[in-house]
Order: C-alpha cells, then structure tokens, then sequence
C-alpha cells in the first residue's frame, strides 16, 4: 500500500478518492442540466470507476487474503477505513460547486497519474495509471471549460462560481501543490474569479480515518445493496 | 433540451464522426451546446462511446441548407428508372476497399 514516492498519494488514497467522486457524479444521472452533460458526466463518473476498480483490485490482491477482493473493499469498509480526498465526498452541491471540485481533483490528479505511470513497479497499476492520463486529459478539459464559462459568464453563474470557491477552497489541503497551484490559478484567472489566498486555512486530510459527516452517508446509499444481499451477482 | 424550456436559447450542433482514417465523416446525429468547443465535447461524450470515431465534425444546424420535402418527385424520381447510372455494369477489382 505504500506510494512509489513520498510525495504520492497512498494507492488506498487515490483508489478511494476515484470511487467515491465516482459515486458523487452517479448522482447527477438524470439531474444534469441537459441531456448531452448527463452522459458527460456519466462517462467521466465511469472513467473514475474504473481506474478506482484497477486499484482496488491491486491492493485486495497485495493482501494475499483471497476473501479480499475489489468488492470487499468497496462495499465492506466502515468510513473510518476510506482514505479518498474530503473533498471527493462533499455533497455535489449546485452545477457550479460540482464543476468546481471536479476542476480541482482533476488538477490533482493530473500530476498524481502521471507520477503513477512513470513510477509504478507494478504492471496493473502501471496500466491503470497510463490509461488514466488519458481519461484525465479530457475530464481537465471538461471540468476546465465548464469553470471558466460559469465563472466568465452571467451575473448569476459568476455568483455561484464564487460561492463554490468559498466552499471549496478550505478542502484544497489535500490536493494542493506548487502544480496544482499553477494549474488552478491559471483557470480561475481566464474564469474572471479571484484566487484565494493560497495560505488560507485548509483542512486536516483524511489520512487518519477522518472525514466530513457525508461520508456515512454516500457508503450507506452505495453499500446498501450488496450488504442487504452478500455475494449477489447479476 | 429546448422542448422543457429550461435551456431555450443552447443552439443545436449536427455532429458528423469519422470512424477511421479512409473513410468519409458521416452524420450522426445532433446536441445542443452553447459553443463550438462545447459542441466537439458533447459529441465526443454521446457518439463516441462505444469507440465509433478517429474524429468529429459540428457544424450549427442553422448552417445546414436542406431540400424541401414537397421537392422530393421533382428531384429524385427521375433517377430511380436511369439504371445505366449504377456502378453495376463491371466487375470491381480486388483489393479495392470501402467501396
């Protein structure tokens, strides 16, 4: 479970953050503002999916117990066992704020793959991560476009970009870096929004096991099903 | 999503795919979007799921200049009798492909 460089995330980290982002974009189906960004964001919520299922997978193998699988560790995990991002099981919010986490996640991730891939021993997580840089160029692109639009648009989509970011910026702590920085300020700067001050309070990671009150939430929605029925298949 | 109301003013996109290179782009279908790029990434994410296209066309669908329908007798009828006008008279060689 240890990252191929100090600077990496955990692979538990990257699987979990994947997964439940995954979830969180899951419950946009059918709510999207337009049909076209629903199967948008259904496709980047199953891009997610499958990087996390790659991982997953990889560490119920590393644990050398074949009674972990890829589904144990997804469905039978408490939330103090997640390691995924706070920020990856904050509420969606409203369109902008969903835009917005998305922007920053994929920020981070772009960095995190590429490290990935060009560091992994492992050949499937290697695999997992060179496919991922892909997937990831276009979900910056998407998450990128989006922000700017809202933010370099209307009154009324600037207002909820900037309330996005006053909600948003506090659970940067995890993601940041002098790259993420970069990449973020770069954004908000063509998205016409004010960067905030890259000092301000963040908080704590979840490295400890813990996490937003929403967290048991999303586990007992996404959970429920194979709890209430162990080893089902269809 | 024009017929809810909700986005009214997003205009409509024909989007045309490529599926590989030698072919031809062929009409797929349309999206809304409120921009050309947002027109490529629409779709890119409803018509190239499946991995339909090596490349996407949009053209705005006001652009599009279509014959009438009531013309349909006038402009198609006198081809369907000229069948020396079909490429059916000869054998075609081996090794020609995407014909």
């Amino acid at each position: 479970m240890a990252s191929p460089t100090s600077e990496l995330p955990s692979l538990q980290k990257l699987a979990d953050g994947c997964l439940v982002l995954s979830h969180r974009l899951g419950e946009w189906m059918s709510r999207a503002p337009t049909m076209e960004e629903d199967v948008a964001l259904g496709n980047i919520a199953l891009d997610l999916l499958g990087q996390a299922r790659g991982l997953l997978q990889h560490l119920a193998n590393a644990t050398g117990d074949p009674t972990v699988t890829e589904d144990t560790l997804a469905y039978f995990r408490e939330a103090q066992e997640w390691r995924n991002p706070l920020i990856c099981e904050l509420p969606n919010g409203d369109f902008a704020q969903t835009m917005l986490r998305q922007l920053f996640v994929d920020c981070w991730l772009a960095d995190v793959w590429r490290a990935v891939a060009a560091s992994a021993e492992d050949d499937d997580v290697r695999g997992v991560a060179e496919k991922a840089v892909k997937e990831n160029a276009y979900h910056v692109r998407h998450s990128t476009s989006w922000v700017v639009r809202l933010g370099d648009g209307t009154e009324e989509s600037h207002r909820r970009m900037l309330a996005a970011l006053d909600a948003l910026w506090p659970y940067r702590g995890e993601l940041q870096s002098p790259a993420w920085h970069e990449r973020v300020t770069a954004v908000l700067t063509e998205a016409t929004l004010p960067m905030p001050p890259a000092d301000a309070w963040t908080q704590r990671n979840s490295a400890d096991g813990w996490h937003t009150e929403h967290l048991g939430y999303l586990l007992a929605e996404m959970q429920s099903l194979a709890r209430a029925h162990p080893g089902a298949v269809w | 999503m024009t017929e809810t109301g909700r986005t009214p003013t997003w205009p409509l996109w024909e989007v045309f795919i490529r599926s590989r290179n030698g072919l031809h782009h062929q009409h797929v279908g349309s999206v809304h979007a409120v921009d050309a790029e947002m027109a490529v990434e629409n779709a890119r994410d409803v018509y190239t799921r499946r991995g339909e296209g090596v490349s996407i066309w949009v053209v705005p669908s006001a652009s599009i200049v279509a014959s009438e329908p009531a013309d349909k007798d006038a402009l198609f009828e006198p081809a369907l009798d000229k069948v020396y006008r079909h490429p059916t008279f000869y054998e075609i060689p081996d090794g020609v492909a995407n014909i």
